[in-house]
């Protein structure tokens, strides 16, 4: 909501002085924020009223230009060209003489044009920064003004326009009405309610037959004719600038009226064209099959629940949200009805969202308009129309009206006191909601609170106090720390996603999290199987990106666009992580509404919790380039498959879990490097190097390596048990093994654990080694391993026993032969 | 040294006479001299002073001595022994010294060389701060409540006190799950924590919620369509706004400096009611000390506890939301959302891993 300054000083007494930055915080303290303070563009020098005194139309030129001569209040006119067409002998302009200087810096001089000398220039909207209108000069009517009047401050050039975001539940703050309420208690001062006026007596018979088939939706509908109207009377000048203020377009002066109301009492308001209305008006909702054209062109099909305004040809008006095109007015419309209704909040918002027709009223009427102000609306509208239009009023209004009473909401007076933590004596609380517009009855400290007609978000206790507390100041609330109860910590799985989160960091890779969106595209990309599993994915039916319009099922696509983004920008080495949700799109049964007046029951609380997906939480890394620069210490180790599986067993020794890692084979890994990761029976995640397609689809580079891992899936670490450390010596022993090449390494040394039994302190792959004298098809793998007894020295023929134990494990296991 | 009237004794061993220890202390004297340096020292050393070395050899012998005879032998050979040793000690501290003057200054390294032979990674600075939020609140003894990111909408909305035709609801600019009676949404804001804790235990309730939530709107310097919050609630009896506002001074002070506080503007939400907005006085912003928006508070409304099964007559909770990423910028001056979530390396680095 845009509020002029000056707009607001009819309606407030503001003090003396008032500057807008007082207003500013005036508004922040009554909760209306201001979004921003508009201010027009300045404009010096001289910038009068001239009233346009001879035209003379200059031919032979390629443009049709008049010479004016224009009184300025000066003892001769001045002679000023001027090139637009939109006005005649004796309107008011705003002639800018030489010496002003206009917005942008636009300097007006005498200067020779057309053959005559130009002695100043009249002004368009555009050029005076007041508008965007070029069309033709602004005309200020034919009277009111004298010539030579300086004009920048009866334009309101030095006006303030302050824009304020009003949120939802405060629809009243949507019209000067509610603002001047708001300031005007805030600041203290004097003003006058718009909307407390007594509206005329009119006689006659009612101005048309309406009946209203659905007072739940509707439950006043007022209207009145008039005639007589001047299709061709401008809108005044004043009531242009203050909607142009507003951000609203000038169309005609009927439609300019309606506007203006609402901007000024925040009731929305429409004016049929009366002579195009057959029969009797009936409010109801849309039956099937039903169209109606609305005024923006659009023909729309009707949905049962839009409520319409009907006559005898059917819709003529989507209620509350558009008027009908057959009914608009026109540039020859002379007798108008002009509507001012009531309707239920929540209906005019499902017709909004679902014809998508936004509206300045539908923006009202969807926040709750007052209901009590419609007659006064039409009375000022009608007071508009005749001043500016020469319309007349015809019959009386037809106002039907099936309202019941208002709710009375009791409230403790203490209430307020107990929900702020400040004292509030019951007198302040009562003060509070009488500003607000509330009838209190009070009985003693048990209050009966009458809600004002225009503020329907008021239902609860809670929403009296939070009133008294926000016209007493927030400020006022003192800050008190509450005692909290001792708090269990952190929880097992959150001391753990944190852990893995730093030892991947400290292990190198940078923490990347991205966007959770995915498309097939990218899904296509990793070489994903028709049937996998991570093709089931949970849809967006809104995306922001078509061609991403699912929720990821693996952390890889976004980690390995984060990969590529690095790359793009001239990185070579990149070692990333994400930790996070994932979505696997399994079927669900849909999740349950239940009611809010009560706690649901169990079954459907259970239902609910159980429509929602499991999101497991997931870790990957995606690396690429060297993992160990090269330096002046020699060349750079670059990343392998090894450091991606190494990443898994990282992420497992940091939650406490034991990592199996073995050949596996899923997309999008190359077949031959990729490694499963294993924690008691359960595939929990894969490593290793990328497949070559991939790297080719992704754009990477070839051979980046990438792990990805289930930490959901890991099972609770147990709780360590500290080993004894024996202080006598190890014996320490190497031996080397020739091994076919099939056996992975994993089963030879744990081949070499099991048969050195108790007495193995540690044991370490230290060489791996191929080529002669070792067979072809063979690998010799040399192990380090330490053996040590817990409470003695350990003699050489115990160390040579376990030795040959771990040897004869290996050899019966895997094939293995001491390497001699 | 034997007298002539001494007794004499057939065993007595030549090893202990006076010129053989001479002898002994007079070698090595001489190949201690003769070392160069340290290791050559070492490497003679085991000679003189090791366990086959002539002095050591001439104390076993003592024993074999008659008593009367031991005592002469005795003080011959341990001042024998006094001599190699100091003769070795004398040396071994010239070397020293020569070594500590010469040779260690030869051996002098360029200490500037780097060594970023293992690259050092970083947590994102949303991470941290997070960690660094819930952290402020597990001291004063809160818990760490989750909840999903897809999210059943009665938890995001409507047990929210925002009904279906809300226009609350439509401002959310919501992301929508299919199937379109699937009723699941992503959170458009961690508030359906709130709802699934009161759902799930009773009061007192102390919980801190962090977590990403979604909105539809673009990604561009000042929005991103996936952003985080940090949702705080408590429900207790006789909570107060005024608990609400010393919980959110604690927590500007411990996340921005001793001096900062909040200022609170009246505002709407529907699960809240009274509700504010709150600003946080930062006196370390780059432009000066001022105001900064962070995010919206309140108390709970009496309808949310009613559909949470909490009764309003007898508990009242606080609640309250604020924007990590608005927080990460104001906080560390970041100009431009984008570099929040593009993951450039270069960006997240700069944090490490714990800032």
């Amino acid at each position: 909501m845009r509020v002029p300054i000056g707009w607001l000083a009819e309606h407030v007494d503001l003090p003396a002085g008032t500057t807008v930055e007082e207003l500013d915080a005036a508004f922040v303290r009554l909760g209306l924020e201001v979004e921003e303070v508009h201010r027009a563009p300045v404009t010096t020098g001289p910038l009068v009223v001239g009233r346009v005194l001879e035209i003379e139309e200059l031919t032979g030129f390629k443009k049709p230009i008049r010479y004016c001569q224009v009184d300025v209040g000066e003892s001769e006119p001045r002679g000023i060209v001027c090139g637009a067409r939109n006005f005649a002998v004796g309107d008011l302009v705003v002639a800018a003489l030489p010496g002003a200087v206009l917005p942008g810096d636009f300097a007006i001089a005498a200067r020779k044009t057309y053959d005559h000398v130009s002695d100043g220039m009249i002004c368009s909207v555009r050029e005076l920064g007041i508008g965007e209108d070029h069309a033709g000069i602004l005309v200020l009517g034919r009277d009111g003004f004298e010539p030579g009047t300086p004009a920048a401050g009866l334009l309101g050039l030095d006006d303030v326009v302050i824009e304020l975001n009003v949120t939802p539940d405060r629809g009243y703050c949507l019209a000067m009405r509610g603002i001047a309420r708001e300031i005007g208690t805030g600041l203290a001062v004097d003003w006058r309610d718009a909307g407390a006026v007594t509206p005329p007596a009119w006689s006659g018979d009612p101005a048309w037959k309406v009946e209203l088939a659905d007072p739940a939706r509707c439950d006043r509908f007022s209207m009145v004719a008039m005639e007589g109207l001047d299709p061709t009377a401008p809108s005044p000048w004043w009531m242009r600038r203050r909607l142009a203020q507003c951000g609203i377009r000038s169309i005609s002066l009927a439609v300019d009226v309606t506007n203006y109301v609402m901007l000024e009492l925040g009731q929305p308001m429409h004016a049929f064209d009366r002579d195009t209305v057959r029969g009797p008006i009936v409010v109801r909702r849309a039956r099937a099959g039903e169209r109606l054209t609305t005024l923006d062109g659009a023909d729309r099909a009707l949905d049962a629940d839009d409520l319409l305004i009907t006559d005898d040809s059917g819709p003529i008006g989507l209620a509350g949200v558009m008027g009908g095109a057959s009914t608009e007015i026109g540039d020859r419309t002379t007798s108008v009805l002009l509507e001012a209704a009531h309707w239920e909040p929540t209906g005019i918002a499902r017709t909004v969202r679902r014809h998508k027709l936004p509206s300045e009223a539908a923006k009202r009427f969807e926040r709750g308009t007052d209901p009590e102000v419609t007659v006064v609306a039409l009375a000022r509208a009608a007071a508009l129309l005749a001043e500016h239009g020469g319309a007349r009023v015809v019959g009386s209004p037809v106002d039907p009206d099936t309202r019941g009473p208002r709710p009375v909401i009791p409230l403790d007076a203490g209430r307020p006191a107990r929900i702020a933590g400040v004292d509030y004596p019951t007198s302040q609380v009562i003060e509070a909601l009488t500003a607000v517009g509330a009838g209190v009855d009070a009985d003693g400290d048990q209050l009966q609170v009458t809600p004002p007609s225009w503020r329907p978000d008021l239902t609860d206790p809670a929403d009296l106090v939070e009133e008294v507390v926000r016209l007493a100041g927030y400020d006022d609330i003192p800050s008190v720390l509450p005692n909290v109860p001792p708090g269990r910590g952190l929880t097992e799985r959150q001391r753990r996603r944190r852990s893995i989160g730093r030892a991947l960091a400290e292990a190198g890779y940078v923490e990347a999290p991205s966007y959770p969106f995915v498309g097939e595209a990218a899904l296509d990309a990793l070489g994903l199987p028709e049937d996998d599993v991570r093709r089931q994915v949970v849809v967006v039916r809104n995306p922001l990106s078509e061609e991403e319009p699912a929720l990821r099922t693996t952390l890889l696509p976004g980690l390995l666009a984060t990969l590529a983004r690095n790359l793009s920008r001239g990185q070579r080495d990149v070692a990333v992580f994400e930790h996070g949700s994932v979505f696997p799109g399994d079927r669900r049964t849909p999740a349950p509404v239940p009611g809010v007046d009560r706690r649901p029951d169990d079954e459907t609380l259970a239902a609910l919790l159980g429509a929602v997906p499991a999101q497991p939480w997931h870790v990957a890394v995606a690396l690429t380039g060297h993992r160990e620069p090269r330096g002046w210490w020699g060349p750079g180790r670059p990343a392998g498959w090894a450091d991606a599986v190494q990443a898994a067993r990282v992420v497992a020794a940091t939650a406490g879990v034991e990592l199996t890692v073995r050949a596996g084979e899923l997309a999008p890994w190359h077949p031959g490097r990729c490694a499963e990761l294993v924690v008691g029976e359960q595939v929990v995640g894969h490593a290793g190097e990328l497949h070559p397609r991939v790297c080719a689809a992704l754009e990477l580079p070839a051979r980046t390596c990438a792990m990805e891992l289930d930490v959901d899936a890991f099972p609770a670490a147990a709780v360590p048990v500290g080993p004894h450390v024996s202080t006598f010596p190890p014996v320490l022993v190497d031996l080397a093994l020739v091994v076919p090449d099939e056996v992975p390494a994993a089963e030879v040394e744990a081949a070499l654990r099991d048969g050195a039994g108790e007495l193995l302190e540690q044991l370490r792959l230290f060489d791996l080694y191929t080529g002669a004298p070792v067979p072809a098809g063979s690998r010799s793998l040399a192990y380090a391993l330490t053996l040590r007894a817990p409470e003695r020295t350990l003699t050489g023929e115990e160390a040579n026993a376990a030795r040959d134990a771990a040897i004869a494990t290996a050899t019966e296991r895997t094939g293995a032969v001491l390497r001699g | 040294m034997s007298g002539a009237n001494d007794p004499y004794d057939p065993k007595q061993v030549a090893a202990l006479s006076a010129e053989t220890l001479d002898a002994a202390v007079q070698a090595a004297t001489e190949d201690f001299a003769a070392a160069g340096d340290l290791a050559a020292l070492a490497a003679v050393r085991p000679a003189h002073l090791g366990d086959r070395a002539p002095v050591l050899l001439a104390r076993r012998e003592l024993g074999a001595l008659p008593p009367a005879a031991r005592s002469d032998a005795g003080k011959r050979v341990n001042a024998a022994r006094v001599a190699v040793t100091d003769a070795y000690a004398a040396r071994l501290a010239v070397l020293e010294a020569e070594r500590d003057e010469r040779v260690l200054a030869e051996e002098r390294v360029d200490v500037t060389l780097p060594w970023d032979r293992a690259p050092r990674g970083a947590r994102h600075p949303l991470t941290t701060l997070t960690d660094r939020i819930a952290d402020v609140f597990v001291g004063m003894g809160y818990e760490v409540a989750e909840g999903p990111e897809l999210e059943a909408e009665w938890l995001n909305f409507d047990a929210l006190n925002i009904s279906t035709d809300h226009p609350a609801r439509s401002m959310m600019d919501t992301f929508f799950v299919a199937p379109e009676d699937s009723g699941l949404v992503l959170r458009t804001h961690t508030s359906p924590v709130q709802a699934r804790t009161m759902l799930e235990r009773q009061p007192p309730i102390y919980v801190i919620a962090p977590g990403r939530v979604y909105r539809t709107d673009e990604l561009d310097a000042t929005h991103t369509p996936v952003f985080h919050q940090v949702e705080g609630l408590a429900v207790d009896r006789g909570l107060t706004m005024a608990h609400l506002r010393g919980t959110l001074d604690h927590l500007a002070r411990q996340l921005f400096g001793a001096d900062a506080v909040t200022r609170w503007r009246p505002s709407y939400f529907p699960f809240t009611e009274p509700s504010a907005e709150f600003d946080v006085w930062f006196p370390e912003h780059r432009d000066g000390p001022r105001w900064v928006e962070w995010g919206g508070c309140g108390m709970v409304n009496p309808r949310v506890l009613t559909a949470c099964g909490i009764d309003p007559e007898t508990h009242t909770g606080f609640a309250f939301g604020c924007g990590i990423e608005r927080a990460l910028q104001f906080r560390h001056e970041v100009g431009d959302m984008r570099d929040i979530v593009e993951g450039d390396i270069r960006f997240t680095t700069a944090f490490g891993v714990e800032q």
